[in-house]
């Protein structure tokens, strides 16, 4: 049987979206620190105004060294196209708001990021937008809490805190069944680990400034289009299957079916509400997408390491990992994410607020910051710092144990972070 | 837009503008499996650029109802019908692969439908890669891999596309995923036992034929057997460029489709 002869991930990684650049010869993909783009004469300066033929006009709504990422993002996910924006709030926001407007409703899970819990539970009601949350895990309460007004079901593949494994092909199949899209966070498993547009998602989001950019330098998102949704199946989707009278009329899905989402998303959102990613930006996180693969790798492979530590360390009273025989979903983590359930996990510190405090006044080498996906190894102990506010009570409401440590595992030697782990530790316990 | 034609609902991609009668219509035919949205790239363009373009869904396809064709001679009849319903005279006639055939047999037997014809990713014979036409036969997800594959030139299976943001490869294979169950099959089957016979030497109106000379699915040499049969035509040569030529140098395919439209 023959085979299709698609470029592999690992060189797409690296070469998706650009060719050498036709004038320098350049092979690095150029930095285009520009803000606009010169028109040939009055007739194509119309022309790319009005969507009739492609090019760049204004980095705020498109950019050359932005688009080589875009396109080598929609190609490792396998979408059909991609819209990089100044962070990956701003993604999840755009994302919301070309396929939603007042009076519309989002289904999602109750273990995301926190800023994307705001932005759901807080801020996108003052716009009458509304969100009912579910336990990811259960699937009478998506499939319940689902009302008329419904445009999206939305999740993280890997939630928060809990590293709960999102079963995509079932979440999928219970929002088709309702005629809606499946949008999901992929931050934390990047395509490398999960392609969750393979396993039925429809609109796939990521903070690029944690695994793909890799090394806490940039900040950037990315909303990226599975072109597989059918927007004009119902008439729940007006921005795409409607004409629009921004562009004279147009109706997006008329006319480019399958695209229509990264079209209107681009033409519309970057346009109106502006939160484009800058060409530097886009350059240094490219640098990082060159080498995810090597990268996803290493971090898989020393969290493993790092997790056989901790399981015979005394002061560790649990972890919270997939590939832990104890998790919840460590079954259903074999089966979607066979090459690795990522690199943050969770633990409990015996001895509580308190151990936890001196658990991250010791550690060394991890460095403790609000971040996570870098490659250098990131401890917080959200008890006494993001979460410090909250009561013991208000803290396990919000699934976080006053004992619970977030671990972002890097790409040091092994050794070195288990025995600055080990320290600190051992220092937490002498209180 | 949508028209009811024998009593199904047919639609048509117009550039985003509502249809001028007053300017020469040109119906665009798309290839095997495909959408009326494989011309998004030269639709809006046509429309502000002088002429009234309508890219059609094939019955069964995109968002047009009916039954599937399960020949090019019948899809030709049907496309033939389609220029008498709408009622604008004769059209210039755009077909791409298995639009192509149609547009060849249009022309050839239904000359007062056509004013002229453009082909892109033409042949006499469209034989089909037994595996491929296996796996769309059993609705594999392998039919729509192996045709995005075949229907790039190299560069478009790593970079290139003008429109940024947009990948060409999972935007060919999530358009073929799209179809229904048995439409790739159908179309494939019907590109694969269509015989041209002398169809060339039966058609008078003025033909263009681009050849994108990466075309794996409708090589040059294939486009050239046809070619070889027509008296006069309009012969232009894309380089680098595969299969997806509309797709892969939307530019150049505009440019060109306006020069041989006017
Ligand atoms: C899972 C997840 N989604 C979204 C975001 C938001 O991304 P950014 O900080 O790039 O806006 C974060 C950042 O912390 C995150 O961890």
């Amino acid at each position: 049987m023959v085979e299709p002869d698609y470029l592999k991930f690992d060189t797409l990684s690296l070469h998706a979206g650009q060719e050498p650049d036709p004038t320098t010869g350049s092979r690095g993909v150029p930095i285009y620190q520009t803000t606009s783009y010169s028109f040939v004469d009055t007739e194509q300066a119309a022309g790319l105004f009005n969507l009739e033929q492609p090019g760049h006009i204004y980095s705020r709504i498109s950019n050359p060294t932005v688009a080589v990422l875009e396109e080598r993002l929609a190609a490792l996910e396998g979408g059909v196209g991609a819209v990089c924006t100044a962070s990956g709030m701003a993604a999840f926001h755009l994302a919301c708001a070309t396929i939603m407007s007042a009076g519309n409703h989002v289904v999602a899970s109750r273990n995301i990021y926190g800023g994307s819990h705001n932005m759901l539970n807080l801020t996108m009601p003052r716009f009458g937008i509304t969100t009912t949350f579910v336990d990811p895990r259960d699937h009478d309460a998506w499939r319940s809490a689902i009302t008329p007004e419904t445009r999206v079901l939305f999740a993280e593949t890997l939630g928060n805190p809990g590293i709960e494994v999102l079963d995509v092909p079932v979440v999928a199949e219970i929002a088709h069944e309702h005629g809606l899209p499946l949008m999901l966070d992929a931050t934390f498993t990047t395509p490398y680990l999960m392609k969750p547009i393979e396993l039925g998602a429809d609109i796939v989001m990521h903070s690029v400034t944690k695994f793909l950019g890799g090394h806490g330098i940039a900040l950037g998102g990315v909303v990226i289009d599975g072109g597989r949704f059918d927007w004009a199946a119902t008439d729940k989707f007006p921005t795409l299957s409607e004409p629009y009278d921004g562009y004279h009329g147009i109706s997006f899905f008329e006319e480019y079916g399958h695209q229509a989402l990264s079209m209107r998303a681009r033409a519309e959102g970057l346009r109106d509400f502006g939160a484009a990613m800058s060409p530097a930006n886009a350059f240094h996180l490219l640098q990082g997408v060159e080498t995810l693969p090597l990268r996803m790798q290493r971090h898989v492979e020393n969290t493993a390491t790092v997790i056989d530590f901790l399981e015979t360390n005394d002061a560790v009273s649990w972890i919270s990992h997939p590939s832990v025989s104890s998790h919840p979903d460590h079954e259903l983590s074999k089966k979607l994410l066979p090459k690795g359930a990522g690199a943050i996990l969770s633990f409990g510190i015996a001895g509580g607020r308190e151990a936890g405090r001196r658990f991250i006044e010791n550690v060394q080498l991890a460095s403790h910051v609000a971040n996570v996906g870098d490659a250098k190894t990131l401890v917080i102990h959200p008890a006494s710092t993001t979460h410090q506010q909250l009561s013991a009570e208000d803290l396990s409401a919000a699934g976080v144990g006053e004992d619970l440590i977030r671990l972002s595992v890097g790409l040091e030697d092994s050794e070195d972070i288990i025995a600055d782990l080990a320290r600190a530790l051992k220092a937490s316990q002498k209180g | 837009m949508e028209v009811k034609f024998q009593e199904t609902k047919i639609s048509l991609a117009t550039g985003g503008v509502k249809v001028d009668k007053e300017q020469p219509p040109v119906l665009l035919v798309h290839g095997a499996g495909m959408d009326r949205t494989v011309w998004s790239q030269q639709t809006r363009y046509l429309a502000h650029h002088g002429f009234s373009p309508m890219a059609v869904d094939l019955p069964g396809h995109g968002k047009s109802g009916g039954e599937l064709l399960s020949t090019i001679p019948a899809m030709a009849d049907w496309i033939a019908d389609l220029i008498g319903e709408l009622d604008m005279g004769p059209v210039r006639l755009v077909g791409h692969s298995m639009g192509s055939l149609i547009s060849l047999e249009v022309a050839a037997h239904h000359p007062d439908a056509v004013e002229r014809i453009i082909l892109m990713g033409a042949a006499a014979a469209m034989p089909v890669h037994p595996d491929l036409l296996g796996a769309a036969e059993r609705n594999e997800i392998l039919a729509p891999q192996l045709m995005t594959a075949w229907a790039h030139g190299a560069r478009a299976h790593v970079a290139g596309n003008p429109t940024p943001g947009l990948w060409m490869r999972s935007g060919c294979q999530a358009l073929l995923e799209r179809a229904a169950d048995g439409v790739i099959y159908n179309d494939l089957a019907a590109c694969n036992s269509y015989e041209a016979g002398d169809i060339a030497g039966q058609i008078d109106c003025p033909i263009t034929v681009i050849v994108g000379s990466e075309d794996k699915m409708t090589p040059p040499k294939a486009t050239a057997q046809l070619v070889a049969g027509f008296e006069e035509v309009d012969l232009r040569h894309l380089k680098g460029v595969g299969h997806m030529m509309m797709i892969e140098a939307p530019d150049q395919i505009r440019e060109l489709m306006l020069s041989a439209l006017r």
